[in-house]
């Protein structure tokens, strides 16, 4: 593969292309609303409609606003057929020669589109995931060559650095450093993790990107090994996402027949291997030294850092690890430079960031904003507020490491610092809204049992504080609890947040803690007299953190 | 525990032997596990293999995965019983997975879960006794936007109610 042979495969793909064509949602929500069949119908009617010439019936990934799926997108009048079944694809080939047609639709100019700003999205829902050809067209791996053939790795990853690129995984670690690290370690062999095992529940982005555009996810990746020296990459993907484990197979296959990936690329001496780890469902493989004992065929139990895995990781060799939309940012950035994207987004918080937007909301679906943007555009403008007249109260952010803002914080921009200073996280992006139906106190158990759950068991803190504030928080739910359990639920909160090993243990309070800060009347609303008080014998108070730590 | 016992070498051969001779899906097994060059990194990989090739995990199988892998039995257990997926019980005839995620859970996914236990008589996890139906319920399946979401027997269907997942068992649990 030379530049010769992408710009032949651009022309060749582009003059391929229809003046119509049909766009079918082919992610895994609106698969499981017969998009399939949909898409069979509508090559079916185009068939008996005589219209193989003119009218291109397209598989793509996700189109984003899951809600009104199946979706289909007419090009290039802009009409979204939503909802569509696959006894409507005669009415919608009808529609395109000009018929009027009373399917549903959705517009493609609300705000929930056009607030949106793409970068790791500009592909999804656009291209057929399962063809190199149309990533290729897209300008797919002309940022690979570039890097390669015209680059030293010190200028990619000082664009990287430049560009103010931060881990999308949910921490937001600078990208540049944590390169730079890697490529500074010494060793012979290096690896590099793309982490998809998203398991905040609430969560989808990951998926839709892999889905919908598996090629940008390893030409990321391809650029990371170059940058930093590795050879060899894994990709962590949960079992749970069949439909982007097969695609993600489809894209290795063909980016390794293409001399894409492999040995040579470019007919470079520049050798870069992909390899799929599948996931068994356990949560806390999503944090870094549990997810490399994992590929390595273990338990995914965490181990303490330092040293952290830039220096020693898989198979204690200096090791990379990005959530997949951090590697998605890469080839953009480096295509169209690292000062484009440091122009957007906020002064600490570069880019764009990807939500799963759910719960009670209008519009649920699939959002990517530039880093700034307020909470009350998200949820209100582009989400519609509540369904059925409901008031929103709060926005989850974070899974089970993040916490609840109230609906009084909603014009708080979004980006790494501000939602920090609320008690929440960035997190990988899942954004659950929420309306005066649900009681925060249940929220914040449910997520405790999660976290109870997925304890790896390794550290006591967190196998056994888990346990406990589960058990607190359920007696509080059932008015058992006195004053006393509360102020003891703080305290484990605070013991278990700071003595736990792994990323689980020392954030599994948060979703607690952030309801106790802001809604602490519907815990106290639970509580019970405390007998002791009433009887004047009140045993001393559990001790706070200022009297056992420090 | 029977499982951490090793019989002796030739024993332990002949046996395998013989197991494979009578059940073929060990063979596949067998062929799965040469394709990954009997590497312990990819012990992961193949437990899903012989998942899906046996239903689930039971003594014989993560022994033989043991032998073959040359790893201890214990290493084979403590992985297979940390990870979720891996179930050492044989599951039944169908499969519903209802999900708890955030986002089913706020759109009530709780509800479907407590129909769905009543109309089976079991709990989450658990098999009926008769074998037709095993509960499950998930982490969150990232099918956040049709929420609530349950899978049945594979196929994700969206905007479950208590109504329409007892629909669907009923179905499968007629006489």
């Amino acid at each position: 593969m030379t530049l010769n042979d992408l710009e032949q495969i651009k022309a060749k793909e582009l003059a391929a292309r229809k003046k119509i064509v049909l766009r079918c949602c082919m992610a895994a929500g609106c698969m499981s609303s017969d998009a399939k069949g949909v898409k069979e119908q509508l090559e079916k009617a185009v068939a008996d409609a005589g219209l193989q010439e003119e009218v291109e019936v397209r598989g793509v990934g996700c189109m984003k606003l899951c809600c009104e799926g199946p979706l289909v997108a007419a090009e290039p009048a802009g009409t979204l057929f939503a909802k569509v079944t696959a006894a409507n694809a005669p009415e919608i080939i009808a529609a395109l020669r000009g018929c009027q047609t009373t399917l549903a639709q959705a517009d493609p100019r609300a705000p929930f589109f056009t607030r949106q700003l793409a970068i790791v999205l500009a592909n999804c829902g656009v291209i057929d995931p399962e063809r190199i050809e149309a990533y290729i067209a897209a300008d797919g791996y002309q940022a690979l060559y570039e890097a390669i053939v015209e680059k030293e790795p010190k200028d990619v990853l000082d664009a990287i650095v430049r560009s103010g690129l931060r881990g999308r995984g949910g921490a937001g670690f600078p990208t540049g450093l944590k390169w730079g690290t890697v490529a500074k370690s010494p060793g012979a062999k290096k690896y590099v993790i793309c982490n998809a095992d998203e398991g905040d529940p609430g969560a989808f982005m990951d998926r839709s990107v892999l889905e919908s555009d598996p090629h940008a996810v390893l030409e990321g990746m391809a650029i990371a090994a170059y940058a930093v020296g590795a050879d060899q990459g894994f990709i962590y993907v949960r079992a749970e996402y069949p439909l982007a484990i097969a695609r993600l197979q489809t894209a290795i296959r063909q980016a390794k027949a293409a001399g894409l990936l492999g040995s040579g690329i470019f007919e470079s001496p520049i050798n870069f291997n992909i390899d799929i780890r599948i996931g068994a469902g356990a949560f806390v493989c999503g944090e870094e030294t549990a997810l490399m004992a994992s590929v390595e065929g273990k338990r995914g139990t965490p181990r303490p850092r330092p040293p952290f895995p830039a220096e020693r990781g898989l198979w204690d060799c200096p090791t990379l690890i990005n959530n997949v939309e951090t590697f998605a940012n890469v080839a953009p950035i480096l295509r169209r430079g690292a000062d484009w994207f440091a122009g957007i987004g906020t002064e600490k918080s570069k880019g764009t960031k990807v939500f799963a937007l759910a719960g009670k909301i209008q519009n649920t679906g699939l959002i990517e904003v530039p880093m700034g943007t307020p909470l009350r555009a998200i949820v209100e403008d582009m989400g519609g507020g509540a369904p059925d007249g409901g008031k929103i109260k709060a926005v989850q952010t974070g899974g089970p490491s993040g916490g609840c803002i109230p609906a009084q914080h909603l014009d708080t921009p979004v980006d790494y610092e501000s939602l920090t200073t609320l008690g929440s996280i960035m997190g990988s992006g899942g954004m659950i809204v929420m309306d005066d139906t649900t009681r925060m106190v249940d929220v914040a158990r449910f997520f405790m049992e999660f976290c109870m759950d997925e304890s790896c068991g390794k550290c006591i803190p967190c196998r056994a504080g888990t346990v406990q504030m589960h058990h607190l928080l359920e007696k509080i739910l059932a008015r058992q609890a006195t004053r006393r359990d509360l102020a003891r639920l703080e305290e484990l909160c605070d013991m278990v947040r700071h003595t736990s090993l792994c990323g689980l243990g020392q954030t599994a309070p948060n979703p607690v803690l952030s309801t106790l800060r802001f809604f602490r009347r519907e815990y106290e609303e639970l509580l019970q007299p405390d007998p002791h008080e009433a009887h004047g014998t009140v045993p001393p108070m559990p001790m706070t953190r200022a009297a056992h730590v420090r | 525990m029977a499982l951490l016992t090793a019989p002796s070498k030739s024993r332990t051969v002949a046996r395998f032997a013989e197991q494979a001779a009578r059940d073929k899906r060990f063979k596949i097994l067998e062929a799965h596990i040469k394709k990954f060059q009997h590497r312990h990194d990819a012990l992961i990989e193949i437990l899903h293999k012989a998942q899906e090739l046996f239903g689930y995990l039971d003594n014989d199988v993560l022994r033989y995965t043991a032998w073959q892998l040359k790893l201890p039995a214990s290493r084979v257990y403590g992985v297979a019983t940390f990870y979720h997926f891996f179930t050492l019980k044989p599951k039944g005839e169908h499969n519903c997975v209802v999900c708890l995620g955030t986002a089913c859970y706020v759109r009530g996914a709780n509800r479907v879960l407590a129909a769905v236990e009543e109309r089976t008589g079991v709990k989450a996890g658990a098999t009926t006794p008769d074998n037709k139906v095993s509960l499950v319920t998930a982490r969150c399946i990232g099918a956040c936007g049709i929420a609530p979401a349950v899978v049945y027997d594979g196929t994700v269907t969206p905007r479950q109610t208590p109504e329409s997942a007892v629909a669907q068992l009923n179905q499968w649990m007629q006489p």
